[in-house]
């Protein structure tokens, strides 16, 4: 019994006393939105077996579950950074999760990196929360002008979830710049979770819509789209990048068809650089299949954070965010990323379009 | 009652080590074991000592964080959050000091108690049980709409991290003191009459209905003072399901319940376990490294550990560790009388 | 740090107004009347539970969800036709509903109902922490399951029109095929239940059981027995109900049963609690008013679920034993 427990603590020790720079990962890997985190964990995980080390040391990933919450986006940052004494911070994913997590991460003066929050409350006034992603603003500006000006809608019903930050902020954003370019819209209203949207939809329709505008996330677009079509409402929808994981067409099925959305990347956009042709190789090699936007995302982040802990350095937290807000011109996947000294990365939104259950690039609309 | 007096401050120094010894992730960890304990204190206070039944304890939990938020952030602050709708006034030009924003809570919560509590005593039982769960919900659904009071889904940021182990474990020895006076006294003896026999106690004499109300409002005031201090802990609040929703209630009633139910030590007990064991069963989701073999861990794994432990214990062990008897040195004194007799 | 408020970029209209439109009026009742009935199916499961064992069976919502993840699981991994899935998925269901009455229930049949009613709660987080590990948290799609047809729409009224490029038509009054499928089991099930309860032996048992289960067993009934049966009876209407809402609302995930069964637990105490009637009635109300409440204000739509409690507080303070149901005497 002894000799197993000397055994043990032997290698227990041997293991631990590796030495390697230890970047957190948080992410929702069960809970709501655990699809995204569950992508964009597949590319963080790629990212580490292609560029598995820095300054000359192995990257290790410690991967903490933030269940789609909360309350445990906090207790995992602190966990992350107390416990695990990370140095840096991939997540989280949705944005009141980060912005939740960000002010742990501020607190202690640790980067914490967001793949895909886009709320603009995540980075303002923030030194240590930064984003590769671009930010609602834009997002809602490029979704007016896919629905008014490329799609010519008029009077588009508007769906807000109202238990998201994201979804209330994005709809705001689409609705300011749908007044600009003319156009009117009005809100229907709906809770996370909800699965029966007929009165809302039948509302929508006794209004005239011209078209539907869903900001949410993938589980609501797909079931609104459903009972959308099943309640004789034939005019385009459209969605925000929550619409971009392939359980939107799962679920959707044949109502999502024609479904346009706005979201960060494509892997059927012409690449842009090698880390992009490199990322789509190594994915469809390891999966069989062509990889989705978060995945990008996920990949991109690890990618930024391991630059900036290049030119920083050293593992120091402070020295690492800094060079984190100092990115500039980064070559990855979803575009050149430049993060500014707000936080916010300068990025493009690509349209997708739901064809025969397929994503299909659209067009791209620039800043 | 002298080794009572030397146990408190021991007590005291032992958390005063805490928070200098321990980094800040264990110390925010005993802060949470203090909060606990008096939501499972209050809670026990009504299901267990009175026998009422109720589900509805997030709600004045919740109420109570919402309140002591809406006081304790600065107008500058308000002005940043309440981005759908501007703050109500006053409240979007006050600032008051910590301990008055909790008392505040505390009563506010204990206001709510009594409306929710009038009409539902009336019910017996399970009927009671789910009113209080019903109340629980509309609060919580009210707070996720009412954009002009508590900012709707978008919650509240920023809470100021006034909570910390004194506080929390200041605000349980007050509770701890009262609900334990209560139940020593002719009051409590009279709600533990009616949890037995609610027929015979009315044929006694004692105003069932009265003295229901007052513990359910006295259980409340005190789940408002742990909002408080839940809200301060966890710098951000929201009225999702997950954070003000039934699933706190269930936590709660969870502690109270392995700490042995009418146990006011049980509940602490209860509370203390329960905190412990939610962070350290968090190992079973992370990659585990066994004998250099590194073993993904599966998420979620945590919660079903918890919830396969809850039902068993219910089911071999439904008394609960301390079943309904408190501490008392006398006690501590035979258990290691009876040990050492071997 | 100067905190300056920055521009509010939010400006809310608050949605307020009502909108009274008469075809959209009837189009919403069907609308409700189709949700309404997937309520009533599950409240049958719940009444028949607690008119026995004074039990709220918190994990019956749970019951729903496995059902319907067995379904899933017949169909894409044992590849078998979708009726024979279905079978055996309610199959399970029952068998499921049965055992943990076994494991769980049967144990502290003789302790004070809170433990019940807690132990209760453990069973349904248990059971949906488990969903959660074995099949993941993220929701999956239920639409391959089952032939489309059964989502189809019958459609009365409206006109012919080409739009984009296809006919289809606009307007008119929607009820989808699965819904009028619903009402029709729920039909079924109601006669069903009555013959069964009042016409067999073990239904005339069930019926003992619920008034007085000591004298019931000293008559030499197998009291066990005739709990299970009831638990294996609810579970299975509940995994009727699961597969049938998964069959309108798409998509699998391991708290889909937490809110319907809430609501299809409203359902029964508003119906009557221990009234099978009752339940169907109570659960084709809620369901309508619910509906009609979020058609005739959309700005209320986030009160949505909040709505069933207040139905739920009313009815039981001014009439506790509901529509349908005998109010309880307290032997002394």
């Amino acid at each position: 019994m002894r000799k197993l427990f000397v055994i043990l603590l032997v290698v227990f020790l041997s293991v631990s006393a590796l030495a390697s720079i230890k970047v957190g990962a948080i992410l929702p890997m069960t809970g709501g939105v655990a699809a995204f985190g569950q992508m964009i964990w597949q590319g963080v995980e790629l990212a580490n077996e292609l560029f598995p080390e820095v300054l000359g040391e192995k990257i290790e990933i410690v991967l903490l579950d933030n269940n789609s919450d909360k309350v445990q986006a906090v207790n995992t940052a602190r966990r992350a950074i107390e416990q695990e004494g990370v140095v840096a911070i991939i997540g989280q994913v949705i944005s009141s999760n980060t912005i939740a997590g960000g002010t742990v991460a501020e607190e202690n003066g640790v980067a914490m990196v967001s793949p895909s929050s886009t709320n603009p409350l995540v980075t303002q006034d923030k030194k240590y929360v930064s984003r590769v992603c671009f930010s609602d603003p834009f997002q809602g500006v490029a979704a007016a002008m896919l629905a008014f000006n490329n799609m010519g809608a008029e009077n588009v019903a508007v769906f807000v979830d109202v238990e998201q930050d994201y979804a209330v902020g994005f709809a705001n954003y689409f609705k300011e710049t749908a007044n600009e370019l003319g156009g009117s819209v009005f809100y229907e209203y709906y809770k996370s979770g909800d699965q029966d949207f007929t009165a809302q939809v039948s509302d929508a329709i006794s209004k005239g819509a011209g078209a539907f505008f869903i900001p949410g996330y993938y589980q609501e677009i797909a079931l609104i789209a459903i009972q959308a079509r099943q309640l004789g409402f034939y005019e385009p929808i459209i969605a925000g990048d929550g619409a971009a994981v392939p359980e939107t067409i799962e679920i959707g099925g044949d109502a999502v068809n024609g479904l346009y959305f706005t979201t960060h990347y494509d892997a059927g956009s012409p690449a842009i650089t090698e880390n992009a042709k490199l990322f789509v190789e190594a994915y469809t090699a390891k999966y069989g299949e062509a990889p989705g936007t978060f995945t990008a995302l996920g990949f991109d982040t690890y990618l930024v954070v391991r630059d900036a802990i290049e030119r920083a350095g050293s593992t120091d937290r402070e020295a690492i965010a800094k060079a984190v807000r100092q990115t500039k011109d980064f070559p990855a996947v979803t575009g050149i990323i430049t993060i500014d000294e707000n936080g916010d990365a300068i990025k493009s939104v690509a349209i997708v379009k739901i064809e025969n259950g397929k994503f299909v690039y659209d067009t791209t609309i620039n800043p | 009652m002298i080794l009572t007096l030397i146990a408190l401050p021991s007590i005291a120094l032992l958390l005063f080590l805490s928070q200098e010894l321990l980094n800040s992730y264990y110390s925010r960890i005993i802060t949470l074991i203090g909060i606990y304990g008096i939501m499972a204190v209050s809670l026990t206070l009504v299901n267990g000592i009175s026998g009422v039944f109720s589900l509805g304890h997030a709600g004045f939990i919740a109420v109570g964080a919402y309140t002591s938020a809406l006081l304790t952030l600065s107008p500058e602050q308000k002005e940043m959050t309440f981005l759908i709708e501007k703050l109500v006034w006053p409240l979007n030009s006050i600032q008051i000091p910590f301990f008055w924003a909790t008392i505040i809570a505390g009563l506010v919560a204990a206001v709510f108690a009594f409306l929710i509590g009038w009409p539902s005593l009336r019910l017996t039982g399970d009927y009671f049980a789910i009113a209080t769960l019903g109340f629980s919900e509309i609060i919580r659904i009210f707070a996720l709409n009412l954009n002009s009071i508590t900012n709707g889904a978008l919650g509240l940021k920023a809470l100021p991290d006034h909570t910390n182990v004194w506080w929390a474990w200041g605000w349980l020895l007050v509770t701890v003191a009262t609900v334990l006076s209560l139940a020593y006294s002719s009051f409590g003896r009279a709600l533990r009459a009616i949890r037995e026999d609610r027929v015979a106690a009315q044929a006694m004499g004692i105003n069932v209905f009265k003295h229901q109300l007052t513990a359910f409002v006295l259980g409340g005031f005190f789940a408002g003072i742990s909002g408080s201090l839940y809200g301060h802990w966890l710098s951000t609040i929201d009225p999702r399901t997950n954070t003000f929703g039934i699933l706190l209630t269930f936590n709660v009633l969870i502690m109270i319940v392995l700490g042995g139910l009418g146990s006011i030590t049980g509940a602490i007990i209860g509370g203390a376990l329960f905190a412990f064991l939610s962070e350290w069963l968090r190992f079973l989701e992370g990659p585990m490294n066994i004998l250099g073999f590194k073993i993904m861990g599966i998420s979620g794994m945590r919660m079903l550990v918890f919830s396969g432990l809850f039902v068993i214990i219910m089911i071999f062990w439904p008394r609960g560790l301390m079943g309904r008897s408190e501490f008392s040195w006398d006690g501590l004194v035979s258990v290691f009388k009876r040990r050492y007799k071997r | 740090m100067g905190l300056k408020a920055p521009p509010s970029p939010f400006s809310f209209q608050s949605a307020g107004g009502v909108s009274l439109d008469p075809k959209t009026l009837l189009q919403n009742f069907i609308n409700g009347l189709s949700l309404g009935s997937l309520y009533a199916l599950i409240a049958i499961g719940y009444t028949m539970v607690y008119g026995i064992l004074r039990l709220i069976n918190f994990a019956h919502g749970d019951i729903f969800m496995m059902a319907v993840y067995f379904a899933l699981f017949f169909v894409t991994l044992a590849q078998l036709p979708w009726y024979l899935a279905a079978i055996l998925a309610v199959a399970c269901a029952a068998l499921l509903g049965f055992t943990v009455d076994r494991i769980a229930y049967k144990p502290i049949r003789n302790a004070p109902r809170i433990s019940a009613l807690i132990t209760a709660i453990g069973v349904s987080f248990f059971l949906e922490s488990l969903a959660v590990v074995v099949f993941s948290g993220i929701p999956r799609s239920f639409r391959t399951i089952f032939p489309q047809s059964l989502n189809e729409m019958i459609i009365i009224g409206g006109e012919m029109e080409v739009k984009y490029g296809r006919e289809v038509i606009v307007g008119g009054i929607r009820f989808p095929v699965i819904s009028l499928i619903t009402l029709i089991v729920a039909a079924i099930a109601l006669v069903f239940l009555w013959w069964f309860i009042f016409k067999t032996k073990v239904g005339m048992a069930m019926r003992a059981v619920s008034l007085d289960i000591q004298t019931t067993s000293l008559m030499g009934v197998n009291v066990d027995r005739v709990i299970g049966m009831t638990f294996a009876l609810g579970s299975a209407l509940a995994g009727i109900g699961g597969i049938l809402w998964a069959i309108r609302y798409p998509q699998v995930w391991p708290y889909m049963g937490f809110i319907p069964g809430m609501k299809a637990f409203v359902a029964a105490v508003f119906g009557g609690i221990g009234s099978v009637p009752g339940a169907v009635l109570g659960g084709l109300i809620l369901g309508i008013t619910e509906v009609m409440m979020v058609g005739i204000m959309p700005g209320a739509a986030g009160y949505r679920d909040a709505f069933a409690f207040f139905i739920l507080i009313i009815v039981l303070s001014i009439k506790p034993s509901g529509l349908l149901g005998r109010p309880e005497i307290v032997k002394v």
